[in-house]
């Protein structure tokens, strides 16, 4: 096979590589098209971008992509597109030839170029090796078996996603996982997420023994076993077993684990094999200098494939710092890598781990250390002659990088030693332990993002640029798009520097859990979950039976996806739903019948009379709702209230529930001199096609006959302002503690669209928004574009919101004071029988 | 003179719910039945400002307030996290699947 210098201005062989002819710049080949590999070319690009021809080749099938964030979509908080850092067009607009699928397989030194797998030879000027590693495979009998699988690419993941899928035919199947280290507990969590039964293997005594101390592993196995895992420790794995493909783990003692997926997650090795064969020095890995040069000057090697001054690294933030240097050099800025000291901040399975620096304790070292067992939290700092030399951090990781500074600074620690323990905002004086007020303390120079080497006065001069959100940050420096786990942090300099408006990221739902609202809404459409306890157990709640902040709103988001379906449980209820009346502050109740569009007649009002004289209502009220209100009923006597309102026809205006409340209207063009359209009537329409919708938070509605809008509708969650020429639509409209004037959503011409739009954007409202986030705050955080985009433009996708509307309102619209009033659900009413506590 | 008065049976109660009992026509005892099927009894006002318990989301073995959502521990009465106060618990027992309250402490909270 012939081979073409890359200088040299001719056609590549490679069939799909054509170099022009009039390219003359140096050729950089780059083998590997990983995270080192990749982040090399762009810091190679950053400082100038025209100097090399650049051609890759990449094992995978895929474009560069996050590694680190397979995590995520095995448990399925991300999907693939999510985690790619460069996109083809990235290449494309850089022209970097890319070719995949195609590992090398030689370097031929004395020409300089490379010949691959399908048998592609390239010439390079400089070579670029950032193979990575290879997960090691512990060498026992049935290691080669269908099902065996490593932890370490996409690949892997969509194998394990198949063994999940596979698994659910037989109520989630078994997998085990050997190795109880970051990756492996990883891979089990993801597992377990999927619905699999997962056993984790580890041949040491304690978990992550690398990263965490005792105390801290057995908190952190204590965690896990506590949502399901099963983790043996001190397991040595005999054979796996299995006729073709796995069927079970034998371990030494005997124990016998059927799996039908194993996942090895023992350890990785620099991969060199291709550099040892070119006769390149290796040593654990290929030796580099300070530049990242081998020992061939044309060839560099950075990532985890190379070894250091004696050192191997295999997490992401020293191969940035390698990658700064190589692109220095590659352009004649001698600056050199001087070794890392390397922190691990990880989330551990959505558990918060932290370690830095040596804590094995030893001569002359003392141990501060603190437990809080009621917040599961555990840390330790380590402190020799006056310096800290090492800390562990478990389940709160806020002081992380303060303790890291401190390390990497060597600073004398003596003043504040007694104080050290309770983290900066304390030792530094400040008393009160508000985060904002630690970071705020934080020097610009001090780290925020280890994964990318952002400090705080990077991070503050991307905001100052005009960056307002967490996406924004990441765009602009990079901080936090990596691992994530300095997210926080971020937030917090955000807030710092913007004051009130940062948009901050997803908050978990409540202490019972660490996943956020959409995670679990897109979990129980995802897994077609059927009851709150299912969520609990599938999303591995950590108390019992959750608190009084996610059942209603798992209540709400099964409701939402089952409708028809699923069945509503009243204990999960705030006390005005279940009683379908509102709560006063003397345990009475107020009682508002729906007058629809504000409209009543004397029936009713004859028979809001007769309530209020029967029941000796205190007060009867015009509420600022368009209606009447009746105080002071005794819960005993509500279903026999209810009963004589609906004699009269009215039913339950819903005047207590995360529902649609009032469409308010006004007079309108029947007798207004103004009044351009029917606006009581639409409103009625409205209230009528809308009623009994259960919604993340009330929902009000008015209608207002002309620009004068004395309906008030640009202040509603749906308004709509009549004009000669139609129906002007406004959304996300809010009275009450922060005003927010609605946004114009569109015109529509009759009144049909009206109604259709309005049916569609409730809809929308109620599948995306969070429970408790009215639609003022929702669209402030989605945009208005994003709402348009939904209802406006496109018109099959609102067509089917609309249908999926009044789909789930063929359930939502019977009276439920009709039901009580008929005896459903008396025990809410009645006392039990009353007891005297004289002797008898 | 028993010292154990029977109310009712466990499925008298809603599962992570609660009745009430009114003894000597004013005060009202809040009988609350957990997730996992115990038994505890309150007097049915919140130490804050005396909020109906037994209409509260019950939650493990906790009962959040109704009125302004502090959480109460329904086998000390005590206010929990940060908030103060202390609502009186009266003795419950299962028997036979019947429920019995404590005549002697009722007698003192009805007091
Ligand atoms: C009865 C009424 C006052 C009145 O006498 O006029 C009322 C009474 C209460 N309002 Fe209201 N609001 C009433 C109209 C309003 C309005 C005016 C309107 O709808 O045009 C507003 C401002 C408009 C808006 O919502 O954007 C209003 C903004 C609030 C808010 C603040 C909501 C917000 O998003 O900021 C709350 C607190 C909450 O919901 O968390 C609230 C909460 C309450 C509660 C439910 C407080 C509570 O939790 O107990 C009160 C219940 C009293 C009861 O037992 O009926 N009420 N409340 C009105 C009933 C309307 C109806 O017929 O259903
Ligand atoms: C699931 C998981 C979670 C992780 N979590 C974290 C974390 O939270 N924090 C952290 O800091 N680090 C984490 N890591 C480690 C981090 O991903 C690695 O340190 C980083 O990816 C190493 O970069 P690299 O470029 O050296 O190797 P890689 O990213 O592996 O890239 C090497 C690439 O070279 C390709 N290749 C190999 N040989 C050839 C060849 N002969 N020809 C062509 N291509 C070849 C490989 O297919 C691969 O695509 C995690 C890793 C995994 C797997
Ligand atoms: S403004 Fe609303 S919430 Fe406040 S006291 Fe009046 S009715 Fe109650
Ligand atoms: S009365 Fe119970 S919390 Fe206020």
């Amino acid at each position: 096979m012939e081979f073409q210098d890359g200088s040299s201005p001719v056609t590549d062989s490679g069939d799909d590589i054509l170099v022009p002819m009039d390219d003359v710049r140096e050729h950089l080949v780059v083998v590997g098209n990983g995270m080192a590999g990749c982040r090399a070319v762009e810091e190679l690009l950053a400082r100038d971008a025209g100097r090399y021809r650049v051609t890759i080749f990449g094992a995978e099938p895929h474009v560069n992509y996050n590694r680190i964030m397979l995590s995520p979509v095995l448990a399925g908080e991300k999907t693939f597109d999510d985690i790619i850092i460069n996109d083809r067009a990235w290449y494309d607009d850089n022209g970097i030839t890319l070719i995949t699928s195609d590992p090398v397989s030689a370097i031929d030194r004395t020409h300089k170029s490379v010949t691959s797998q399908s048998g592609r030879t390239i010439g390079y000027d400089k070579l670029l090796i950032a193979t990575g590693s290879d997960p090691f495979i512990i060498p026992v009998p049935g290691k080669d078996l269908p099902g065996v699988i490593s932890f370490r690419d996409m690949k892997d993941v969509d194998v394990m996603l198949a063994a999940a899928e596979a698994g659910k035919a037989v109520g989630g199947g078994e997998a085990v996982v050997i190795g109880g280290g970051l990756l492996g507990l990883e891979a089990a969590h993801g597992l377990s997420l999927r619905g699999m039964k997962v056993t984790v293997l580890h041949i040491m005594p304690t978990l992550m023994e690398r990263q965490l101390d005792e105390a801290a592993a057995w908190l952190l196995k204590s965690a896990l076993e506590g949502r399901g895992q099963t983790i043996l420790t001190g397991a040595d794995t005999a054979e796996i077993y299995g006729d073709g493909k796995v069927e079970g783990v034998r371990l030494k003692d005997g124990t016998q684990i059927p799996a039908s997926l194993v996942v090895m997650a023992v350890g990785i090795r620099p991969s060199v094999a291709l550099a040892r064969e070119a006769g390149l020095d290796v040593g654990r890995g290929i030796k580099v200098d300070d530049h990242m040069v081998t020992s061939d000057a044309d060839i560099l090697a950075v990532g985890e494939c190379v070894e250091h001054d004696g050192n191997v690294y295999g997490l992401v933030a020293p191969l940035w710092d390698m990658c700064r240097s190589l692109a220095d050099g590659l352009t004649d800025r001698h600056t050199g890598y001087k070794g890392s000291v390397t922190s691990t901040k990880l989330k551990v399975a959505g558990l918060d781990v932290f370690s830095a620096g040596d804590f094995s304790g030893g001569e002359g070292c003392e141990d501060i250390v603190l437990r809080d067992a009621s917040r599961g939290v555990y840390k330790r700092v380590v402190v020799k002659d006056d310096k800290v030399v090492g800390a562990v951090l478990y389940g709160d990781t806020a002081d992380g990088g303060w303790y890291f500074d401190l390390l990497k600074r060597g600073e004398n620690v003596a003043d504040i030693r007694d104080l050290l323990i309770f983290g900066q905002a304390f030792a530094s004086g400040g008393g009160a332990m508000d985060p904002k007020a630690a970071v705020a303390a934080l020097s610009d120079d001090a780290e925020i993002c280890g994964c990318n080497g952002v400090s705080k006065g990077q991070v503050v001069a991307c905001i100052e640029k005009g960056a307002c959100s967490l996406d924004a940050v990441r765009a602009g420096c990079k901080a936090s798009a990596s691992c994530g786990s300095c997210t926080g942090l971020v937030e917090n300099i955000l807030a710092l520097t913007l004051g009130e408006d940062v948009q901050s990221g997803p908050k978990t739902m409540c202490k019972c859990t660490s996943f956020g609202h959409d995670d679990v809404r897109r979990e129980i459409v995802a897994q077609d979950m059927r009851s709150i306890p299912e969520v609990m157990q599938k999303l591995h709640w950590s108390t019992p039976d959750g608190c009084s902040s996610c059942r209603p709103a798992l209540n709400y988001y099964l409701l939402c996806a089952l409708p028809g379906v699923y069945v509503d449980d009243q204990q999960s209820r705030f006390v005005n739903e279940r009683m379908h009346a509102n709560i006063q502050k003397d345990g009475t109740y107020s009682v508002v019948p729906r007058m629809w569009g504000g409209l009543t007649n004397p029936r009713e009002l004859r028979a809001i009379a007769d309530v209020v004289e029967k029941y000796d209502a205190p007060m009867v009220k015009v509420t600022g709702g368009q209606r009447l209100d009746i105080f002071g009923i005794k819960k005993e006597d509500l279903p026999a209230v209810w009963a004589d309102l609906n004699a009269a026809g009215m039913v339950s205006g819903h005047a207590y529930g995360k529902s649609l409340r009032t469409v308010k209207t006004c007079v309108g063009s029947e007798w207004c001199r103004f009044g351009t359209q029917d606006s009581t009537g639409l409103g009625v329409k409205t209230e009528r096609m809308t009623w009994g919708s259960w919604m993340p938070h009330k929902f009000k509605i008015a209608v207002s006959g002309c620009p004068r809008n004395c309906a008030e509708a640009t202040i509603k969650d749906f308004g709509v302002v009549c004009v000669d020429s139609g129906y002007e639509l406004h959304v996300g409209g809010n009275g009450g503690i922060h005003v927010r004037v609605t946004d114009l959503l569109c015109k529509v011409a009759t009144e049909q669209e009206a109604l259709d739009y309005c049916a569609a954007f409730t809809q929308l409202y109620r599948e995306e928004a969070r429970y408790l986030e009215r639609t003022a705050p929702w669209i402030e955080r989605v945009g208005v574009d994003y709402v348009k985009q939904r209802i406006v433009e496109d018109d099959a996708g609102r067509e089917a919101l609309r249908a999926r509307f009044l789909f789930s309102q063929q359930f939502m619209q019977d009276d439920p004071w009709a039901e009580r009033a008929a005896g459903a659900n008396s025990d809410l009413h009645q006392h039990l029988d009353p007891i005297s506590i004289a002797a008898e | 003179m028993t010292d154990w008065i029977d109310i009712g049976t466990l499925a008298d109660i809603p599962q992570r719910g609660a009745r009430t009992v009114q003894i000597g026509g004013e005060k009202e005892i809040a009988v609350f039945r957990t997730g996992d099927d115990q038994i505890f009894a309150l007097v049915n006002e919140c130490p804050h400002k005396k909020g109906p318990l037994s209409q509260g989301i019950v939650h493990g073995h906790s009962v959040a307030c109704p009125l302004h959502n502090w959480n109460i521990a329904l086998k000390s009465g005590e206010a929990q996290g940060e908030d103060k106060g202390c609502t009186p618990t009266i003795a419950v027992k299962q028997e036979d699947g019947r429920i019995l309250i404590a005549r002697p402490e009722l007698a003192k909270v009805a007091a």
